[in-house]
């Protein structure tokens, strides 16, 4: 093999390239797949782990933070089905399509997979081993990347969703993936999941994982057509070394928002590349995350105007407490003929300790000469005048905290547009407040 | 025994001498005017009464029916029966109005071991009350003084006034920023809320707010201590004469 030799090869490394030699041939896929497999393999095997001196992992160290690379998830078993049967709690009894997935595998028996007219379902590693044309299409191919999480997940892709959405469908109920852990051994799964929505169709998404102490490192490709409208809302939680990547294209006159909830969730990193290919699209992307003790979330935006007249809206909210660390890494970048772009992104950080810790880093990228671009970023504790005023009117400190900080998050919280959603991560974040004490 | 009683108060922000052995007594039901020139501590003396961080009492106390406040919380200040109407209102974003309303009179209650006010009582409460202060149903549903214009702002103080219904009322310059018709609203709440069971501290600098609320002393400070009582005419004589001449009685 031609491959570039590194001087010392972290004990993950190590073990990552292991497990790829130990299951190249039994990974599901041939040819083309198989190529694309070794491909992003080997340009992980030339890098190796991201660390503090690749700009866009400078925050999150993973070769410092990843010790060690668990072996690779195994099928589940019944009692590892019993485990997971129940996740994805968070939302409550919202009434959703569940699509439950353990250890990172498609488990029809836990699904509902009640017929729906324009709605395809499969599971990844099927579509791979049979080389399912719509998975041929855009598997690898939504956005192009060199990054080394996202190529990680290719090298190693198991299984995960194939959703095709036909044009002008539109799907009763939310489809929820439930990504839950199963397994009581400690195991690393590679998601790989791709949702087609064809023109006109609409339709909400929810992606919720709640792991143990296992690694995830999942991937999204959705590839939104003209005209779509589409909802949607990952929810991270768990102890879980969590690396996720959304590659998502949109397509003209589109409506795109998505929302990251993330809250009592150990180490994440949650990779945004999304690319608006038509114009006259409008998209929010937003999210909210609760840190606490020494967790540790990273939410990375890769956002591309390629085509003119776009507007986007990125928000993000963070509160930090304990020793916890939060990381924004904004970029907008805007090609030479989106003309009349209109980008604002925002990102606030609020700090409930000293000993916590925000990192905001956004950054504009214009090649086009007519377009309202701006970003800002604040980080700052708790305004000590608003909370005297909210105690002169006999609230109780902690109860004046909680307030200012459900405000804060609320914000953003209500611009979920489905109410059922909204209500669900208020609760959660209200939740995550009352543990506070 | 007064009410309230100040006693010999010295108070520094930031290591900065502020308050300078004030010695004060409001009876209960009594309406106080303090009136000063800039810089004479009534903004002090109104933070030190709500408890605010950072004011620190060097040496007298507060008593508030004959018990020390002084290292209370302004919570149980609160509960206590202690309210002031901010000169300057504080946003609160993402808060509504309403849900701010009736977080703080359950909690006084809840202080005070009292039962939580009902849905439906509370809700008429406020509508009423709000009512009569021109307070709208959309304002009680914005986010707690966001958007609102200078008087909706001191409208909002005094509909929180009249929902926790204090013993003590301080009102911290109510009249800035206000014009003439806002100004007879906001009085006009503050005189209907007048009662032989509540006393109140009017912080003003300038007369015109004592002819439409109007009081029964009138207390001039200057340099951190009371330096002339008076009844109403007081007020008079000092928008004619200005506060030159007390300048020197406190130095």
């Amino acid at each position: 093999m031609n491959v570039e030799v590194r001087p010392t090869k972290t004990p993950a490394e190590q073990a990552l390239s292991a497990s790829y030699a130990a299951a190249r041939d039994r990974l599901p896929g041939q040819g083309a797949v198989a190529a694309l497999r070794e491909d992003a393999f080997r340009r992980f095997d030339a890098r190796g782990l991201p660390h503090r001196r690749v700009e866009e992992w400078k925050y999150t160290d993973l070769r410092a933070l990843m010790r060690d690379s668990y072996p690779l998830a195994t099928p589940p078993d019944a009692a590892a089905k019993l485990r997971a049967k129940n996740a994805g709690t968070v939302l409550g009894g919202l009434d959703c399509r569940r699509l439950v997935f353990v250890d990172g595998t498609f488990a029809p028996e836990l699904s509902d997979l009640v017929p729906e007219p324009g709605l395809a379902i499969g599971s990844m590693a099927d579509a791979l081993a049979k080389g399912d044309p719509l998975v041929a299409t855009h598997v690898g191919k939504t956005i192009a990347t060199e990054d080394i999480g996202v190529a990680l997940n290719t090298a190693l892709m198991g299984d995960g969703a194939v959703i095709r959405i036909s044009a002008g469908a539109e799907p009763k109920r939310p489809i929820h993936l439930v990504f839950a852990a199963g397994s009581d051994t400690p195991s690393s799964a590679f998601i790989r999941s791709l949702i087609v929505v064809e023109k006109g169709a609409k339709v909400t998404i929810i992606e919720s994982h709640d792991s143990g102490e296992s690694q995830v490192n999942t991937a999204l490709e959705l590839v939104a057509a003209d005209e779509t409208q589409i909802d949607y809302c990952k929810i991270t939680q768990g102890r879980a070394l969590h690396v996720s990547s959304l590659l998502a294209s949109v397509g003209a006159r589109a409506k795109f928002n998505s929302f990251a909830f993330t809250s009592d969730a150990q180490l994440v990193r949650n990779q945004n590349f999304i690319r608006f290919a038509g114009e006259g699209t409008k998209a929010a992307i937003r999210g909210a995350s609760l840190l606490r003790g020494s967790e540790h979330v990273d939410t990375t935006l890769l956002i591309e105007h390629a085509a003119a007249h776009c507007e986007s809206r990125e928000q993000f909210k963070t509160v930090l407490d304990g020793q916890s660390h939060g990381v924004f890494q904004g970029k907008i970048v805007v090609q030479p003929h989106a003309q009349k772009t209109d980008a604002k992104m925002m990102t606030r950080a609020l700090l409930l300790s000293d000993e916590a810790e925000a990192d905001n880093k956004p950054e504009l990228e214009i090649f086009a000469d007519d377009v309202v671009c701006g970003h800002g970023a604040t980080a700052g504790a708790l305004d000590p005048g608003l909370k005297f005023y909210l105690m002169s009117r006999g609230i109780h400190a902690k109860e004046a905290e909680a307030l200012l900080i459900q405000a804060f998050i609320g914000e953003t919280i209500e611009e979920i547009a489905h109410a059922g959603i909204r209500d669900a991560l208020m609760i959660a974040a209200l939740k995550w407040l009352g543990a506070r004490g | 025994m007064a009410f309230l009683e100040v006693k010999n108060l010295h108070v520094e922000v930031e290591g900065k001498k502020i308050l300078n052995g004030l010695t004060l007594a409001v009876e209960k039901g009594q309406v106080a005017a303090i009136m000063g020139p800039n810089g004479s501590g009534k903004s002090t003396l109104a933070y030190v009464l709500a408890g605010k961080d950072n004011y620190n009492v060097t040496a007298g106390d507060i008593l508030l029916d004959g018990a020390s406040i002084l290292t209370m919380a302004p919570d149980e200040r609160a509960a206590k029966g202690v309210f002031l109407a901010f000169q300057y209102p504080v946003e609160v974003p993402g808060v509504a109005t309403m849900t701010f309303l009736r977080t703080a009179l359950n909690a006084q209650r809840k202080t005070r071991g009292e039962p939580e006010l009902s849905t439906p009582d509370f809700i008429k409460l406020v509508r009423d009350t709000a009512g009569h202060l021109g307070v709208s149903q959309e304002m009680l549903r914005r986010a707690v003084n966001v958007g609102f214009s200078g008087g909706e702002k001191k409208r909002n103080e005094i509909l929180q006034m009249a929902i926790l219904q204090p013993r003590l009322a301080v009102l911290d310059e109510t009249d800035s920023g206000l014009d003439i018709d806002a100004l007879k609203v906001v009085a006009d709440g503050v005189n209907r809320l007048r009662s032989p069971d509540r006393s109140m501290i009017v912080i003003t600098h300038y007369q015109r707010l004592l002819e439409f609320i109007v009081p029964d002393v009138v207390h001039v400070l200057a340099k951190g201590r009371v330096v002339k009582s008076g009844g109403k005419e007081l007020a008079l004589e000092l928008e004619a004469k200005g506060y030159a001449q007390y300048a020197d009685e406190a130095a």
